[in-house]
């Protein structure tokens, strides 16, 4: 099993979701995040005061899935979020130890 | 007594009465999430307390009969006397109860305007004393020298139609001094201090600009000529205010933004106060766009030159668009609109912008000092700042013991 963790642009959630959705994917976890990487922050002002915001909103979704189906998520993600401007994303992906369902109690694959 | 007065009257004072509960919301959009119900308490505690100040004390010696053209007496104290009749020395055509209910929801959105600079640092049982003493030791005396029969700037020929000097520059400057004595808040310069909703700020601005039609037309105290002429030249203001700060700050920062516009409705507003019922509608245009522009300047550039700490531009916007106001009025005011006013500068009477420029004087000079003196008195009873951990934590929950905002669920 392996845990992918896609950090996205916000805008693009819904198309993701909906290409995974057709893939199979049905269980995910979103969260939305603040954080920086090559993209710059943004400038508010208010009242005249200018504030720089270098932490910028993006959301993130967790997907645990067996190891066979690791490559075809990763390529619906990519396309799905891409749009060749900074500030697309990163993807990380990581070895899980166990899954439970905890209605059930099923565990590892059988818990996905 | 006169039907369509007093319904008109009654109306206005739940206008006004409505501009408390939305400076809650404009002032409370402005702070950081942690304080959005401390800051909305400051109004609504006032709004209590100073409810029953009035009615026992406040009204009276604003109002009462006068004593050496500096205070009313105590004839009317509890509200004794002040009745069903009317008393023709302020308002011939409606009960003194009603001008009282009027007059009473002016003394109460004035400190609350003072609450936006002190906002997210200081001390609920210090702020309460400080509410209660100031509005019956510098607003009911102030009211008194301007707008009670016999105060010596009344007296003296000073205009001021719906509270300029009286709500405006009071709260304004004695917000200034507030601030100075309360000292900056933790971490300004450092941490964002950005507004933390401002939606909520423009909901509150647009209950201002709705009250404010009861503030300035109700001012006529009947259901009048005046009033719809102090009616038209509080909207217009307004909107010329609320264009300039736009369009200021656009040329200043590079982007027009929705709290400028609705920062600048709100100066429009206090500079249209003084003259609404003494001045043409073009003229209006003209003082709603110098005050969108001088409030701008103020909050934005003199702020930060001097560096005080007026949390929500309290003094920038009051303070300085309510000078700006009383200074417009000596300039602008014209006995066509309102015979019983006066010619300003424009029309040929220079004297009249002296008066103003005195009146404006004396309300600062008693209002910042007595503020400096009540706070400075507060302060060996009570502490007038919370904690560096409370101001850390939030007032919300290190005062007030609740939160805005649930992180789940």
């Amino acid at each position: 099993m392996k845990k992918i963790e896609a950090i996205i642009r916000p805008g693009k959630l819904d198309s993701v979701k909906d290409a995974l959705g057709h893939q199979g994917v049905n269980g995910l976890t979103v969260t939305q995040v603040i954080g920086c990487g090559k993209q710059k922050g943004n400038t508010q002002i208010y009242r005249g005061v200018e504030y720089t915001v270098h932490l910028i909103t993006k959301v993130k979704i967790e997907i645990v899935v067996m190891d066979k189906y690791v490559e075809e998520v990763i390529q619906v993600i990519t396309k799905e979020a891409r749009t060749g401007e900074i500030g697309d994303g990163k993807i990380f992906v990581s070895a899980v130890e166990n899954a439970i369902t905890i209605r059930t109690g099923a565990t590892g694959e059988q818990a996905l | 007594m006169d039907t369509g007065d007093t319904g008109f009257i009654m109306i206005s004072t739940a206008l006004v009465f409505l501009m408390t509960p939305g400076l809650a919301l404009f002032y409370g959009g402005m702070v950081r999430k942690k304080n959005v119900l401390s800051t909305l308490m400051h109004s609504w505690i006032i709004i209590g307390i100073i409810s029953l100040q009035w009615i026992l004390v406040g009204y009276t010696l604003a109002f009462g009969p006068d004593h050496n053209s500096l205070i009313g007496g105590l004839n009317w104290l509890g509200l004794n006397g002040v009745g069903m009749e009317p008393n023709p020395n302020y308002a011939a055509t409606i009960p003194a109860i009603v001008f009282m209910a009027f007059q009473m929801m002016f003394a109460v959105i004035t400190p609350a305007l003072i609450s936006g600079s002190i906002a997210e640092r200081m001390h609920f049982p210090a702020f309460i004393i400080f509410i209660l003493l100031w509005a019956t030791f510098v607003y009911d005396p102030l009211a008194h020298w301007i707008w009670g029969v016999g105060g010596f700037l009344r007296n003296l020929g000073a205009l001021d139609f719906a509270g300029g000097n009286v709500v405006h520059i009071s709260s304004g400057y004695s917000a200034l001094m507030a601030a100075l004595v309360l000292g900056k808040r933790n971490g300004l310069g450092k941490d964002s201090m950005a507004p933390h909703h401002v939606p909520m700020t423009v909901l509150g601005a647009g209950f201002l600009w709705f009250g404010w039609f009861g503030f300035n037309a109700g001012s006529a105290l009947g259901a009048n000529g005046i009033a719809g002429m102090a009616f038209v030249n509080t909207n217009t203001s307004a909107a010329a205010a609320a264009i300039a700060w736009v369009v200021v700050e656009r040329l200043h920062r590079g982007k027009p933004t929705m709290l400028g516009a609705a920062s600048g409705a709100v100066a429009g507003l206090v500079a249209i106060t003084p003259g609404a019922g003494f001045v043409t509608p073009l003229s209006s245009i003209f003082i709603g766009l110098v005050g969108g522009m001088v409030c701008y300047l103020a909050i934005s550039v003199i702020k930060a030159k001097f560096g005080y700490d007026d949390t929500l531009d309290a003094f920038g916007c009051h303070g300085i668009g309510g000078t700006w106001g009383a200074l417009a009025t000596g300039i602008f005011a014209t006995t066509t609109i309102n015979p019983a006013g006066a010619d300003g500068l424009l029309y040929g009477n220079a004297s009249l912008l002296g008066i103003q420029v005195m009146s404006v004087g004396i309300t600062v000079v008693f209002t910042v000092t007595s503020t400096f003196i009540i706070l400075k008195a507060i302060s060996m009873v009570v502490k007038l700042r919370v904690s560096e951990e409370q101001e850390s934590n939030g007032l919300d929950l290190s005062l007030h013991g609740e939160r805005a905002y649930s992180e789940f669920v």
